[in-house]
């Protein structure tokens, strides 16, 4: 065991500290680290913001070096992600296309899909979303309807996609496709990658209970796409889609539990400044909510050292997922006892949400941050495989447990 | 960065769980804790002879070995497996760390050795009848200074009280309040004036003692006047200790239930297959993994002697109490009756369990120290 830098993970701590002091100024400054993979809480400076991240290679950090990265080890990566939010940076807008899109497209893509889409990524000018969940494909993913056929060099697509995060702002769409008609369940399915951008396909966004919209739902009738943009092979899809949920619950939890520690920190100012500090079940509970978040650092940490060591993913990694996201909900709640009777109102003018508009601009039903965190963490239980999947997961797959007979 | 064991760490887990295996199976635990002492002396001589256990992380200078809190942990991890019962924890986990904080060369010179070489048990006796862990509970006052100090009054819940030849015992001076004045005082189990009386414990795997002190000669350990920065590093580290042996004890339920809803059938299928058992099976996952890795993040902590340890400590004490109370208990609940008799051995778990949150301050009380010690 040992936590401290070795002479190269210093000299990279350096490298990425003094381009953070030199880059992070203006408007990147004062936006702070606000925001977060589904809120566009100052969107186009932080679309600003990643293109300069872009262009001198710190997105695409893992990625080798022939397609533009940096090809860094776990230690750096965990170097720049605690920098990264020791600097109060901007949230990243580009999870979806490099945190999610990228590792999987460099596990299973070929040469020529690798240099078509990674540049994009890299330079900010194509994002993407993730058509996954469909109205009755939630839980049970393998139950996808929407339907390609091929016609000629290109794919028809129709069907409809759900809780298709920012949808609204993406390129292009990674999306799990029945592609052989009368298939059912893992069988027949197809990783397409989908422009957005034509007259096929349609989003609607979805006011959530947070009043705003960074979900969606996405409408293919007759979308098109070539046959060239199939991520792995053709009736392959549903092991390439599992791949990406590895990623998403995997080794995403690094800046995310740095975000996660300055929540915490602000409630507990609040907590001072309240006088809420005073009470001796909030203070547990505070200690608790302090004690969960280093945990979940403990184990990301474990994970990826054992990830580095044997190559594969130990069990402390399916826990992941369902750790954070229970560790968020209760957080979430901790804050409203800690905001007290203020917690009762909002602070904006009274109304209800319109359905037409996205993002959490200026409008009706505007939480502040304390109370975002309360609402928004139910749908982290439930969005990437939910709670109870992941017990499921964890219970046959880790402990070997028998499943349910059919 | 690397959070992982070494491969020389890795073999010595191994050889201690099997020593554990065959020396101290659930028929052994069951008879020593049916025993006044509570402990084997063979297996006491064994443990320092054959594996060098109780020498791990004394200085060599001291006749030790000059290993660290990680390899200490990995041995008590085991131990808390197995159930062990010994003295270990009260020799090794309290009095060794107390004598190194607090004593001098020349103590630390004197008094190692001989528990090194497994020749001496020792302990800490720190609580009172008041059953507090912090400073204000320590009301015991100790008469004089250097090699002619006499102590009297009580101490309880001394662990091993009755059988340590060693009993560093924990005093202040006369009109002395909170943290001031605490000090460290070594006194011979057999002291004249010393009346031990062991106690009848719950959890029977671990033994404990009163100890009763009139006009008991003592020397003082150290600087007797300004003990207690040492005695709060000692009892954190030992907080370390305690986190890493409850691990142990979490993984073997968490295995117990994992095998039992595999070949227990009921409704024609096993247990394991309805979502009832698994998902409570993949909680105590969650749980035992985290409470690992808090122990053993702690145990780096304790090892390099950092300034993270004393939030360490807490947090660690306070999550691995959690998880392996409530994985002992899950672990009755899943072996339904059978788990409720006193043959199977769910209990000797569920008590130890209970018996390790409560020692040195349970889960509520370290998370108030948290609370302090990250300035909430």
């Amino acid at each position: 065991m040992d936590f401290t830098d070795s002479p190269v993970e210093a000299a990279f701590r350096v490298e990425i500290k003094e381009w953070l002091s030199e880059n992070l100024k203006g408007e990147f400054a004062e936006l702070g680290g606000r925001g977060g993979p589904a809120d566009e809480h100052g969107w186009d400076i932080r679309i600003a913001w990643e293109k300069l991240l872009g262009k001198d290679r710190w997105l695409g950090l893992t990625w080798p070096i022939e397609y533009g990265g940096r090809n860094a080890s776990f230690s750096e990566q965990i170097i720049f992600s605690e920098e990264y939010a020791l600097a109060n940076a901007p949230a990243r807008v580009s999870f979806f296309g490099e945190g999610l899109f990228a590792p999987t497209l460099l596990a299973y893509g070929t040469d020529e899909q690798k240099r078509r889409f990674l540049p994009k990524i890299q330079s900010v000018e194509e994002l993407w979303c993730q058509g996954y969940s469909e109205p009755d494909a939630g839980s049970d993913l393998a139950n996808v309807q929407t339907k390609g056929v091929r016609d000629g060099d290109q794919w028809i697509v129709n069907g409809q996609k759900v809780w298709t995060t920012l949808a609204h702002r993406a390129q292009w769409c990674f999306c799990i496709t029945r592609t052989e008609p009368d298939s059912q369940g893992h069988r027949g399915l197809s990783y397409l990658l989908i422009p957005m951008d034509q007259p096929g396909v349609e989003v609607r966004p979805l006011v959530q209970i947070t009043g705003t919209a960074e979900f969606n739902e996405v409408f293919f009738t007759d979308a098109r796409t070539d046959t060239a943009n199939v991520l792995g092979e053709v009736g392959d899809g549903w092991k390439v889609a599992m791949a990406t949920l590895g990623f998403e619950r995997g080794t995403a939890f690094l800046s995310q539990q740095l975000a996660f520690v300055r929540e915490l920190e602000e409630i507990i100012t609040l907590a001072q400044s309240n006088g809420a500090a005073t009470n001796p079940i909030i203070r547990a509970e505070l200690a608790d909510s302090y004690v969960g978040v280093q945990i979940m650092k403990y184990n990301g940490l474990r994970m990826l050292t054992s990830l580095v060591k044997s190559g594969v993913l130990g069990p402390e990694a399916s826990i992941g997922k369902l750790y954070w996201s229970s560790w968020h909900r209760t957080l979430g709640e901790r804050a409203m006892r800690v905001m007290g009777t203020a917690a009762i109102l909002i602070d904006s003018a009274p109304g209800v949400p319109s359905s037409d508009e996205h993002g959490s601009g200026s409008r009706a039903y505007d939480l502040n941050e304390l109370q975002r965190i309360f609402m928004f963490s139910r749908s982290e239980t439930i969005y990437a495989g939910s709670s109870e999947i992941q017990r499921n997961i964890i219970g046959e797959r880790v402990l070997g447990l028998p499943r349910e007979p059919k | 960065m690397n959070f992982a064991f070494t491969e020389e760490q890795d073999q010595l887990r191994e050889a201690v769980r099997r020593f554990m295996e065959t020396k101290s199976d659930e028929k052994e635990v069951r008879r020593l804790m049916e025993t006044t002492e509570g402990y084997d002396s063979a297996l006491w001589a064994q443990m320092a002879n054959e594996l060098g256990l109780q020498s791990l992380h004394i200085p060599e200078e001291y006749g030790g070995q000059g290993f660290t809190f990680i390899e200490l942990g990995i041995v008590l991890e085991e131990m808390g497996r197995a159930l062990l019962c010994s003295p270990y924890f009260s020799t090794v986990g309290l009095a060794v760390n107390a004598i190194l904080n607090a004593g001098s060369a020349d103590q630390k010179a004197a008094l190692l050795p001989g528990i090194a070489a497994g020749e001496t048990i020792a302990t800490l006796a720190f609580t009172e009848p008041n059953g507090r862990w912090d400073a204000d509970g320590i009301t015991m006052e100790a008469k004089g200074s250097g090699d002619s100090v006499t102590l009297d009054g009580t101490k309880m819940y001394v662990i091993d009280g009755h059988i340590a030849n060693t009993v560093v015992v924990v005093a202040r001076q006369a009109g002395t309040t909170g943290e001031a004045g605490i000090g460290f005082y070594v006194v011979d189990g057999d002291a004249a004036g010393l009346t031990r009386t062991p106690l009848a414990t719950m959890d029977q795997t671990r033994k404990q003692a009163k100890l009763e002190f009139s006009g008991v000669k003592a020397t003082a350990l150290g600087d007797s006047s300004n003990g207690w920065a040492a005695l709060s590093k000692t009892l954190d580290q030992a907080a370390v200790c305690l986190a890493n042996e409850m691990v142990g004890g979490a993984q073997m339920v968490l295995d117990m239930s994992v095998e039992y809803a595999k070949v227990r059938v009921q409704f024609g299928r096993p247990i394991g297959s309805f979502q009832a058992i698994k998902h409570k099976c993949a909680d105590m996952l969650l749980e035992v993994e985290s409470a690992k890795s808090a122990a053993y993040y702690a145990a780096w902590a304790a090892a390099e002697d950092n300034d993270e340890l004393p939030v360490v400590a807490s947090l660690a004490k306070a999550y691995c109490s959690d998880a392996y109370f409530h994985a002992t208990a899950e672990n009755i609940q899943i072996h339904g009756g059978i788990g409720f008799t006193w043959e199977h051995p769910a209990h000797l778990y569920f008590k130890r369990a209970k018996s390790s949150e409560i020692l040195l301050g349970d889960a509520t009380y370290h998370r108030e120290l948290l609370a302090q010690r990250i300035g909430i």
